[in-house]
């Protein structure tokens, strides 16, 4: 009887939270969804028409698509090959005797904790600046021409900020699984004689393989949406130099006032999403059992 | 003679560390110490040592009204936050004590909402609130931070009460405790923590919040996410302004950050690195 009751408590405890997810994702992507095939602009005053497959059709026949397809590849990868490698690096390093770990580690992962906007101004002005940036300091101190970082290297660039953004993501979570390595195991193979090459390839990298593919896949989550840092930085330009999905689609709804459009590129970008969340939800639902 | 060798080997670590250290935390210094600068002096080439002036800081305040996006920053992240701890509290309280056959399907499916890019449902999202005024409202960005942020809060609340030994609750029931008093007196008290924890994870996730706040704002209920985001254009040359909102807006929450490193680990990578 007891357990009856628990059951129908809990079930009445589960609703809202259930319900609220449900309307959070049906409505508004069932909207899109329907937007998707409509002709809708904010600024056409004779109203909505059906469109039928108009809008994909249009999205995916623009060069500017195809450009931020790109991008937004080129963001992604450039980012996750920056922090894991250069996470696993730190990791390591922070992982041995040091002096003032507590303090190096707070120091390391900062960044994660500005915000988007702060971050990508912070860049923008007082490190990357042409004339007055800290970049272009030490360029002038070495004698050479600085670098107009936006105007020559726009990906580059947000790849740059974006990477300092994360890297302390990789490199905690990679510390965290670095830290639980079986330190005997690794003193067994020093005294057998294992190089410190070979022990990293035969025991540390295989010991992180999980820890990397969840900062791998939780990252790429993030990297797709990425947006303010483009905002306040290169506004996607120059030309589509550095716009990526969301800014492209972004763009289409709220500068364009391209409803239909916006929407049919928004759900691309789910079925994008979707590739990398299958591959997540399996790393994630090993773990619950 | 070991000794010695592992003294040095440990130096040689350190500096390398502190090197990292610091070349990765220089943007930060940067921007706080210029924050204390006079405008001049903040363009005027690199400089380590600022003239200690706080102009900028009472610029920001007296020409931009800094203040309003503080409070609205510091409602929304907390309105947000209490909103989903109150569905999410008896959902994962439910899942971790109750746990059905579908319990595992229904916590994947959540976390698959959060799979979802904002991007793709800008467009409905815009025009809901065009069309029901909730349009540079906090009422109508706490809703959407907290649906935004509710799979983070319930799974991280599911791992944690999972780890409460459900023979302490087995026990309690026997010795005659009500439901009420299961959850005042047992469950209450060992939650709290994960409760805590929690909360700090994602007052820090709301605070950062940049796509919804800048999308969904103008001026009225514009947090400092979106606030700061407007100085890109014309203003964005006033650095060491700037550099005061900046280290405003983000001092905060990196000291909060830093008491939450293991809550990050957790409530980001949804339990699967521990």
């Amino acid at each position: 009887m007891a357990t009856r009751q628990t059951q129908s408590l809990a079930r009445l405890m589960r609703a809202p939270a259930i319900i609220l997810l449900l309307i959070w994702m049906l409505v508004p992507l069932g909207m899109t969804l329907y937007y998707s095939f409509l002709n809708y602009n904010l600024l056409n005053p004779t109203g909505t028409s059906w469109a039928g497959w108009f809008n994909y059709r249009y999205f995916y026949t623009d060069p500017a698509f195809f450009e931020a397809v790109g991008n937004t590849l080129v963001l992604v990868l450039g980012v996750l090959t920056i922090t894991v490698v250069l996470g696993t690096a730190i990791a390591m390093l922070i992982d041995k005797p040091i002096f003032g770990q507590g303090i190096v580690r707070i120091l390391i992962i900062s960044p994660f904790f500005v915000m988007p906007p702060v971050a990508a101004l912070i860049w923008k002005n007082m490190i990357m600046h042409p004339s007055y940036g800290v970049f272009a300091d030490l360029a002038k101190f070495f004698g050479q021409a600085p670098i107009d970082w936006f105007a020559q290297y726009p990906l580059t660039s947000i790849i740059i900020i974006v990477a300092w953004q994360w890297l302390p993501f990789a490199t905690l979570i990679l510390l965290t699984a670095l830290q639980s390595l079986d330190g005997e195991q690794m003193e067994a193979a020093e005294m057998d004689g294992a190089g410190a090459v070979s022990r990293f390839i035969h025991l540390t990298l295989p010991h992180l393989a999980r820890a990397m593919t969840v900062v791998i896949l939780i990252q790429t989550i993030f990297l797709l949406g990425i947006y303010a840092e483009i905002l306040v930085t290169t506004n996607g330009g120059p030309g589509n130099a550095s716009t990526n999905l969301t800014y492209l689609i972004y763009r289409a709804a709220r500068l364009n006032f391209d409803i239909g459009g916006a929407a049919a590129g928004g759900i691309i970008a789910v079925i994008l999403a979707n590739f990398v969340a299958i591959f997540l939800m399996r790393a994630v639902g090993r773990n619950l059992d | 003679m070991a000794r010695a060798v592992k003294t040095r080997t440990r130096i040689g670590y350190s500096i390398a560390a502190w090197t990292v250290a610091l070349i990765i935390f220089f943007p930060i210094l940067y921007t706080v110490i210029t924050s204390f600068k006079s405008e001049q002096e903040a363009i005027a080439g690199f400089d380590l040592i600022p003239s200690l002036t706080l102009e900028s800081y009472k610029a920001v305040q007296t020409q931009n009204d800094y203040f309003r996006p503080f409070v609205n920053s510091v409602i929304l992240a907390l309105g947000s936050t209490v909103l989903a701890l109150i569905v999410a509290i008896p959902a994962a309280w439910a899942m971790a004590f109750s746990p059905t056959k579908r319990t595992k399907d229904i916590l994947m499916w959540m976390l698959s909402t959060k799979m979802m890019p904002a991007v793709a449902v800008l467009v409905p999202i815009y025009l809901i609130f065009l069309r029901t005024g909730l349009m540079d409202t906090r009422t109508g960005l706490v809703i959407i931070l907290m649906l935004m942020n509710l799979p983070i809060v319930i799974w991280m609340l599911y791992t944690y009460f999972r780890e409460i030994p459900g023979e302490i609750l087995e026990a309690a029931r026997m010795d005659g405790a009500s439901l009420r008093d299961e959850i005042v007196h047992v469950l209450t008290p060992m939650a709290i923590p994960g409760i805590a924890s929690t909360m700090l994870l994602n007052v820090i996730l709301a605070w950062n919040e940049a796509f919804w706040t800048i999308q969904l704002t103008t001026t009225n209920a514009a947090p400092l996410s979106a606030f700061i985001a407007s100085f890109s254009s014309p203003q964005g040359l006033f650095w060491a302004k700037l550099s005061a909102a900046s280290t405003m807006a983000i001092a905060p929450i990196l000291i909060m950050g830093w008491f939450s490193q293991k809550q990050l680990v957790r409530g980001l990578t949804f339990g699967a690195v521990k």
